[in-house]
């Protein structure tokens, strides 16, 4: 009964928080999540909404199967995590439609391919089966969190150099243009996203070696 | 209980789905007018764009009053078979409430016509509004031409997409292609030609006059030719109407 009294941010529930982050994040260290992190990074905005959309599913999601997690059947327990998932992305895609109906039109398909992403199925399955609600929540927010930074990371760096703006607002002045700059095509284009990730990783790990595997 | 066992899995499930059920269908009841709404703005903003007002989700409906003169649906004879105007319904349907893609079907394998038409005004001016609805290369494309006064000029065309190719396809809504289309006609000799949008340039044909084509987005021929396609047959059911002298 003595964990019944672990305080709510115990160093060991901030560190859920944190670890995703930094040190375990899921696209640069699980590498899930990929997919996306491709194809809604060309501009800043579906990058921060779809991180969002990302966020609210796997937090919930995780608190949903975490007070699920001892009736569901074994047997079942993917089909269930899926249901829950969908679910939860159908809300999203409908509270998108009605009060962010631009954005929701920018996204289209990508809302409906969160069920299809493998973080949050990946959490459900090794964390949210196996503890409480409270440390799933956090498990939730801090890999969602790490998934986001990295979505918006990448996706400054592509609108800044493919499209020359942030947010839809120019940032490059004219006179650049004047003097022979232009924007950089590859840039919008998906393999650009993984030489993104990739340099994320490269410098991550440069920094923290015990990252490096054998 | 044996959480393994076969009528636990069966009630688990059928449990857990029934609610899920529950659980989205009144979420999509309680947003669904919301969610109309703003499929509808969206179309006043897209008609009010094609006659050069610029508006947003709040003034859409204002200025969508103010500057419409008659919603329309024609049939094949290119009669008016419903007006809308001043508020006033005369027939059966109002045209904004038309579904494009049922009506486009509807025309072309069941001839039954009832295209809709938008009637609207700005500075003085008539323009006349199609909306238009078509195959793109990955998905639907729709948008709406505007007409001037004599029913051949272009005055404007706006176009949307659901998923064609970002950079390629996906560059037809941009006013860079959109503006091409000003001042081209839609009559050649009295004859309807639609506008084309021409692979290798407009100045290159031999057998389109360049008042009724415009050049094409390099790399996106497919686009091109859906937008091609979406013209000629949206407009097509429209000639009848369109060749009417003024009553």
């Amino acid at each position: 009964m003595a964990e019944e009294k672990e305080p709510m941010f115990s160093p060991k529930n901030i560190k859920l928080l944190t670890n995703p982050i930094n040190v375990d994040n899921p696209i640069t260290k699980q590498v899930l999540g990929i997919c996306s992190a491709l194809a809604v990074t060309v501009k800043l905005e579906p990058a921060i909404v779809m991180s969002l959309s990302v966020l609210v599913v796997l937090s919930f999601g995780n608190v949903i199967i975490s007070f699920m997690r001892n009736g569901i059947p074994s047997r079942i327990r993917i089909i269930v995590q899926l249901v829950v998932i969908a679910a939860l992305v159908i809300l999203v895609d409908q509270v998108l439609k009605a009060f962010a109906y631009d954005v929701s039109k920018q996204l289209s398909v990508f809302v409906g391919l969160i069920i299809t992403n493998c973080i949050i199925m990946g959490r459900f399955e090794a964390f949210a089966m196996s503890n409480k609600p409270w440390p799933a929540f956090l498990d939730g927010l801090g890999n969602g969190a790490g998934y986001a930074w990295i979505l918006v990371a990448v996706a400054f760096f592509r609108e800044l150099f493919g499209t020359g703006s942030l947010m839809g607002m120019k940032i490059i002045p004219d006179s650049f243009y004047d003097l022979g700059y232009v924007n950089n095509g590859l840039v919008l284009l998906p393999p650009m996203a993984l030489f993104a990730v990739a340099t994320i990783i490269w410098i991550q790990r440069s920094r923290n070696t015990d990252l490096v595997e054998d | 209980m044996n959480k393994n066992s076969n009528s636990y899995i069966f009630i688990y499930a059928s449990v857990m789905v029934v609610l899920v059920a529950v659980i989205l269908t009144s979420a999509n009841l309680a947003l669904k007018p919301l969610q109309d709404k703003n499929k509808q703005n969206e179309k006043m903003i897209n008609l009010l764009g094609s006659i050069g007002v610029a508006a947003d989700a709040t003034t859409a409906a204002d200025l969508y009053k103010k500057h419409l003169v008659k919603e329309v649906i024609i049939n094949e004879k290119g009669e008016e078979i419903s007006t809308f105007a001043n508020g006033e319904l005369t027939g059966t349907t109002r045209a904004f409430d038309v579904n494009l893609k049922t009506a486009l079907y509807n025309a072309n394998s069941k001839n039954i016509t009832a295209m809709p038409l938008f009637v609207m005004n700005n500075n003085g001016e008539t323009f006349y509004i199609i909306p238009l609805f078509g195959k793109g290369l990955w998905g639907p494309i729709y948008g709406n031409i505007s007409l001037d006064s004599d029913k051949n000029t272009v005055a404007a065309v706006n176009f949307g997409h659901d998923s064609e190719t970002p950079g390629l396809g996906a560059e037809i809504i941009l006013p860079d292609f959109t503006n091409r289309f000003i001042g081209k006609q839609i009559f050649k000799d009295d004859k309807f030609v639609s506008v084309s949008v021409i692979k290798g340039g407009v100045a290159n044909q031999s057998d389109i006059d360049a008042i009724n084509g415009i050049d094409a987005i390099s790399g996106s021929t497919l686009t091109c030719n859906g937008v091609t396609d979406m013209l000629h047959d949206c407009m097509i059911n429209y000639v009848k109407y369109l060749k009417q002298e003024d009553k």
